[in-house]
Parts: C-alpha cells; structure tokens; sequence
C-alpha cells in the first residue's frame, strides 16, 4: 500500500518543479530584450508594420510562427548593419511583395484598394441625389393634379363612409 | 418588373465577387520573385557536407528548385510526384532542405526516396528568406539566364505538373 501522504508530498514537488521550469522558460524569451534595448525597440516598431505570411492576420511583431521570429532575427541583424527602416522595409517587401505591409504602397495596381471606397461613396451619393430629384419631380406633378370641387366631394363621402363602419 | 431588375442584377454581381473570393486562396501570395534573378547563395550539400553548392553552377540548365523538409506534411504529398519527375528526366530537380536537421532529412529521403540531383542544406532558414519562402513547400522553376520563372507555393500537384511547370519547363528549353 502507498502512503497518501507521499503521493501528496510527490505531486507538491512536481507542481514545484513545473513552477521553477515556467521561470526558466519565462527567462529565455525575455532574453534577446536585455540584450539592446534600441535596436529591440527599433526592430517592434518596424515588425508591427509588417504582416506574418503564415498566420496572416497577425504582425510580425506579435506572432509566435517559426518564420516570423526568423524574420525578427533578420531584422535585428539589419538593425546592427546600420540599416534604415526604409532599407528594412524594401527588404522584405523584395522578397514577399506588397502584401507584407499593412499599409499598402499607392500605385497603379492598389489604386482601387485606396480609392474604391471613395467611387463607392460618390456612386450611392450620385444615386441618391437622382432619386430624390425624380421623386421631387413626382410630388411637384401629384400637386398639380388637384382634385375638381366634385372629385373632393367624392372623396370626402368615401372617407366618411369609412369612418362610420 | 423593373424594380426588381435592379436589386436583381445587384445580387447577381455580388454573388459574382463572392464566387471568385471562394477561389481564391490567401495563402498565395504573388511572389515578386517571378522574373527576377534567383538570389545567389552558395550552401553545403545535405549528403556532403563538405562540399558547397551554388546556382551559378546551374547557368544555362533549366531547373526546379523545391524547397523542402522532413517536418513539412505536404511535402510528403507531392514527395511521389517529383520522385516519378526525377524519374523521368524531364528537368533536374534540386532540392533546398529547410529548417531542418541533417539526420531527419537523411532519414526522409531514404524512407521515401530520393528525387533530387542535390539537396542543399539551409539549416537557419537564410536562403529560405531571401528566396521568400513562407510556407514548405515551394517550387521554383529556374531558366538557363539563372531568372525564376515561376513559384508553386504549396505542394506541387499533377495538374499544377501537367498544366504548367512541364510545358513552361519546355518552352524555357528551347529558348
């Protein structure tokens, strides 16, 4: 028979263990921060800009994928060849395109992504100012057409008639 | 009836975009690489390590450069494909082996086969970024001025093989 309390007194020291390993792990990523603070700063504000191409819904700067934290080393290496954030940047745009940075560069091909929204807006405001215009139209000639003293008659015996039933 | 023409034609448009957005695939991202000079490196060789290997040795040659590794699921799935291409003769194919170690990728080619010329060794995954790698595997296929001409991103498949990369592979030859 085993002792309830020695199988109490192992599990406290393997949660013990898992608590001093979580430490040793918390240590290792923070490492490469310590290291330069500059350049880390540097090398966050440039990989924010920049789409993760594996999991693409996320930065560079925030993604744990394989490739995003070869890329971050890339760039911390950059950073230390003395490159500026444009050269970084063309860098990576060189080797993944366009659709790396999350603000995508104007020209010919992205015309319609900057300017898209904006036809839109005007084509609805276009329509809405024809379709106003018609119905304006529309009431001005139902003014016109105002009944005869007999029709007014008429009509005031059917709404009464209405009314009483 | 005319005012439901409108609304109509509007769906029909709508729907329309819909049915292309469903085929496209966001993972594939146009590589700028495409008729641009395929980035020089020179590497150790997988099997020996001892000796380097660079693509301006292939000037001249039409030739696939597959990126692969032993840690990448679909490259098991194309893995029968380029074994029955090498097989075939019709374009050598070379073979980057990313990220990944020596003995597993030994291992891989031994179980499955061997297709490639020469596997290059690209341990860190250097090379992987300048030629835009983002997701194992990708082909390349390469022209005789050392230009890429094309990049399969994802598994190369049979009709990718049929449609594409073999006649693109012929008419590069002739030139």
């Amino acid at each position: 028979m085993t002792n309830p309390t020695a199988i109490g007194v192992k599990r406290l020291l393997f949660a013990l263990l898992l608590v001093l390993l979580s430490a040793f792990a918390a240590a290792k990523e923070a490492a490469p921060l310590a290291a330069d603070e500059a350049v880390e700063k540097r090398m966050v504000s440039i990989s924010e800009e920049l789409r993760c191409l594996v999991c693409q819904n996320e930065s560079l700067a925030g993604s744990h994928a394989d490739l995003a934290q070869d890329l971050r080393r890339e760039i911390r290496t950059l950073i230390k060849e003395g490159k500026s954030d444009q050269e970084i940047m063309d860098f990576m745009v060189n080797r993944y395109g366009d659709f790396v940075r999350y603000r995508p560069p104007m020209k010919a091909t992205t015309y319609l992504l900057w300017f898209g929204p904006f036809l839109l807006l005007a084509s609805a405001i276009v329509t809405l100012i024809v379709y106003l215009r018609r119905r304006g139209g529309r009431v001005a000639a139902a003014a016109e057409n105002t009944l005869s003293p007999d029709e007014r008659r008429q009509a005031e015996a059917l709404l009464k008639q209405s009314e009483s039933k | 009836m005319k005012r439901f023409l409108i609304p109509l034609a509007l769906f029909v448009v709508l729907v329309g975009f819909l049915a292309v957005g469903l085929k496209l695939d966001p993972r594939e991202v146009p590589s700028p690489l495409v008729n641009k000079p395929a980035p020089l490196f020179e590497l150790a060789q997988l099997a020996q390590p001892e000796k380097k290997f660079s693509p301006v040795e292939m000037k001249g040659k039409v030739w696939l450069l597959n990126v692969w590794a032993s840690w990448c699921v679909s490259c098991r799935q194309e893995h029968p494909l380029l074994v029955a291409l090498s097989k075939s003769g019709a374009v050598p194919v070379y073979g980057l082996n990313y990220k990944d170690t020596r003995a597993d990728a030994m291992k891989w080619l031994s179980q499955l086969g061997d297709p490639y010329v020469i596997s290059l060794f690209d341990g860190d995954g250097r090379v992987g970024i300048d030629y835009g790698v983002y997701g194992v595997p990708e082909t390349y296929v390469i022209d005789k001025a050392g230009i890429i001409r094309y990049k399969q991103i994802g598994p190369v498949t049979t009709e990718a093989l049929q449609e594409k990369i073999l006649p693109l592979v012929k008419e590069l030859e002739k030139s």
